[in-house]
């Protein structure tokens, strides 16, 4: 009999509380809204403009008509020529290109043998979206000047997988899974640390105590340093162990990386947790963050099939770097050096966070 | 010069506002060394926005205050480990226990280490929490709670004390223990300045301010303001209160009844040259069964007075 009124009552009261929380309130708006831009904009598996190289030891004219033909499909930029095989190899390590084309001298002889094929494509396995394009372009048409070549069984490319041979997708997702777990929990771990403290009412004693606002935030994110460090290698080893994902590159390197890349995330959680009011907030923007982190970072979908616009966007996050950085050491043993400026990145990111959180936490209450 | 060194507290002129809210207006404050200040006043009066602006919590809007020599917001760091302050809220960790909120504090404070222990020990034992040790905080009764907060508040041996309504949540066989407490660090030399909305704590202060509205409508010792209400209080006995009451209510005269089980109290200006007749006339004339006498004032006639004045000054403007 009073059901009805009663549970009008407990509705009411909840509309009137979801109204007042104005940051919830625009995450009903801003979830689905960003969910869907991400969605729509990023997720294109028809690449284009993937980043390439060129080694044209033929040089020929057939030779120099078949790169521009290359270049007219959009699929591939071919921002680096280079003179050797072993160049393209040097680019692939390095992570600077997906994809290299090497044209050998005999090129124009293996245009009219249909037992071999004319050119080859070194491409970075470890990407399942690049493989497609090889696959793709492995098929394509060659002419001789304007006659019709005959198709060649062997394909016009012979494709070359690096990296990944076996094209396992545990080896692409894994590196870049150890990105999205550290992100998540790290980040989570901190957004709630200083808005707990508020809600608990333990803040308003530790601001009248001698306690610097320095201390007090470095002081919160050590601990889950060490936490984040044990975090990574038990991904590591269950990854290694159970699933066979090499570790080519130095595991120093790989540590050293995630150190940087979690005192990124542990600030970036602390000026979170400064601009919140609650800890239900806290957790709400720590997924307002974690979403892109997913779905940009290149960690699934390719980042050079994104609009440029949403590709700045991926740059700005630090588990994009991060994730460029594992791969680099995991799959392709590349030194850290060579990558100083996905670590710089980090860095600067941690550096910023830290110093916003700590400007923003005031030792006064007004 | 000297009696200025002598102050814990000067303030002068503090005041506090929030958008168009005046919390705190025009504050003058002198407390002097070793004693216990009382703030008193309902909620809303300003009692825990003036003393965060004290200990340096808030940036006052007009006005300036020295608290221990140090001016407050600018020098409040230098203040910190000079001052114990004990929140309106239970603030300690409810996850830690007590040995190790105990502990966290005294850290926080850089209390030296070689007697650290030492100062723990002396704090439990003083502060009856040997039983507790290593009881969760969290899991605490109210006067445990409390006398935690308290050991913390002193840990670092502050020369004064803030305590925001700390006997709120507790009992009151607690919250004489706790005053007796509070009594023994005043005699060893600390101030205390403790806001409070209970009549019978207050008039354990030393000295009293009482707060209404932002604003301190009278200070004293508590002798001095019951001897200073400006009102003859008359006590009425009667077998009817609300049927007296209503008829009282009509005198102009009248400040204020407050009724108390069958006894009615009965506030009228000193301005009134015999206000014993005055309500006898209204009772005879009535037809009322009561006796009357004068009465001296109580803290709580005080607190009346004062804060009523002020609502009258609010009718005139």
């Amino acid at each position: 009999m009073k059901f009805a009124p009663r549970l009008l009552a407990v509705m009411r009261k909840e509309f009137l509380q979801l109204k007042r929380d104005r940051l919830t309130f625009a995450m009903i708006v801003g979830i689905p809204v960003m969910q869907m831009l991400l969605f729509g904009y990023a997720i294109n598996t028809d690449v284009r403009n993937l980043v390439s190289a060129v080694a044209n030891q033929a040089n020929s004219h057939l030779s120099r008509q078949f790169i521009s033909e290359l270049g007219q499909t959009q699929v591939l930029d071919l921002r680096y020529v280079v003179d050797t095989p072993q160049e393209i190899e040097a680019l692939l390590e390095a992570g600077k290109i997906s994809i290299g084309i090497y044209i050998p001298p005999d090129f124009d002889r293996r245009v009219i043998d249909d037992r071999r094929a004319a050119a080859h494509l070194m491409v970075d396995a470890i990407d399942p979206t690049v493989i497609g394009v090889a696959n793709q372009l492995r098929n394509m048409p060659l002419k001789f000047d304007s006659t019709v070549a005959p198709p060649t069984r062997a394909g016009t490319f012979e494709v070359r997988p690096y990296f990944n041979p076996e094209r396992r997708s545990v080896v692409f997702i894994m590196p870049g899974l150890i990105g999205i777990i550290l992100t998540l929990t790290m980040m989570l771990f901190t957004a709630v640390a200083v808005v707990r403290e508020r809600e608990h009412g333990n803040l308003e004693l530790l601001i009248n105590t001698p306690v610097s606002t320095t201390e007090l935030m470095i002081g919160k994110v050590v601990p889950y340093i060490l936490i984040g460090i044990v975090q990574l290698a038990l991904i590591i080893a269950v990854g290694h162990f159970l699933f066979n994902v090499p570790i080519l590159g130095s595991i120093l390197d790989l540590y050293l990386a995630a150190s940087v890349f979690i005192a990124a995330n542990l600030a970036l959680g602390l000026f979170i947790s400064t601009i919140v009011k609650t800890q239900f907030q806290a957790i709400q923007i720590t997924f307002f963050i974690l979403l892109p982190s997913i779905l940009i970072s290149g960690f699934v979908f390719p980042f050079e099939g994104m609009p440029r616009i949403v590709q700045y966007l991926g740059e700005i996050l630090p588990t994009t770097h991060f994730i460029r950085i594992t791969r680099g050491i995991m799959l392709r043993d590349t030194p850290l050096g060579d990558m100083s400026q996905e670590l710089l990145a980090l860095g600067v990111f941690a550096l910023v966070a830290m110093t916003a959180a700590t400007i923003r936490f005031s030792k006064r209450l007004d | 010069m000297n009696s200025n060194a002598e102050l814990v507290i000067k303030a002068r002129g503090l005041t506090k506002r929030f958008g168009n809210l005046t919390a705190v207006d025009h504050l003058d404050l002198d407390v002097p060394r070793s004693i216990i200040y009382g703030f008193l006043g309902p909620n809303g009066s300003g009692k825990t926005t003036a003393i965060r602006m004290l200990c340096g919590l808030l940036t006052p809007s007009e006005g300036s205050a020295t608290v221990l020599g140090l001016e407050v917001p600018e020098n409040a760091n230098a203040l910190k480990p000079n001052i114990g302050y004990m929140t309106q809220r239970f603030s300690l960790y409810g996850d830690l226990t007590v040995q190790e909120n105990l502990e966290f504090i005294a850290d926080i404070y850089s209390y030296p280490r070689h007697s650290r222990n030492a100062r723990i020990e002396e704090l439990i034992e003083q502060y009856d929490l040997a039983g507790q040790r290593t009881q969760f905080a969290g899991t605490m009764s109210g006067g445990q709670r409390q006398r935690l907060a308290l050991a913390c508040a002193v840990l670092n041996k502050p020369q004064l004390l803030l305590l925001d309504e700390p006997t709120t949540a507790v009992d009151p066989k607690s919250r004489r223990d706790f005053w007796a407490k509070l009594f023994a660090l005043a005699d060893a030399g600390t101030t205390i300045l403790i806001s409070t909305h209970y009549m019978d704590e207050a008039e354990r202060c030393h000295r009293l301010a009482i707060l209404d509205h932002g604003r301190k409508v009278a200070d004293g010792s508590p002798a001095e303001l019951q001897a200073a209400t400006g009102m003859s209080i008359i006590e009425v006995l009667a077998k009817d209160p609300q049927a007296v009451q209503r008829e009282l209510d009509k005198l102009p005269e009248v400040a204020s009844i407050t009724q108390l089980g069958m006894r009615l109290r009965v506030l009228i200006p000193d301005t009134n040259s015999d206000p014993l007749s005055l309500v006898d006339r209204v009772l005879v004339a009535m037809n009322l069964e009561a006796s009357t006498e004068i009465v001296s004032a109580s803290l709580e006639d005080v607190f009346v007075a004062a804060t009523m004045e002020d609502s009258s000054v609010g009718k005139a403007a």
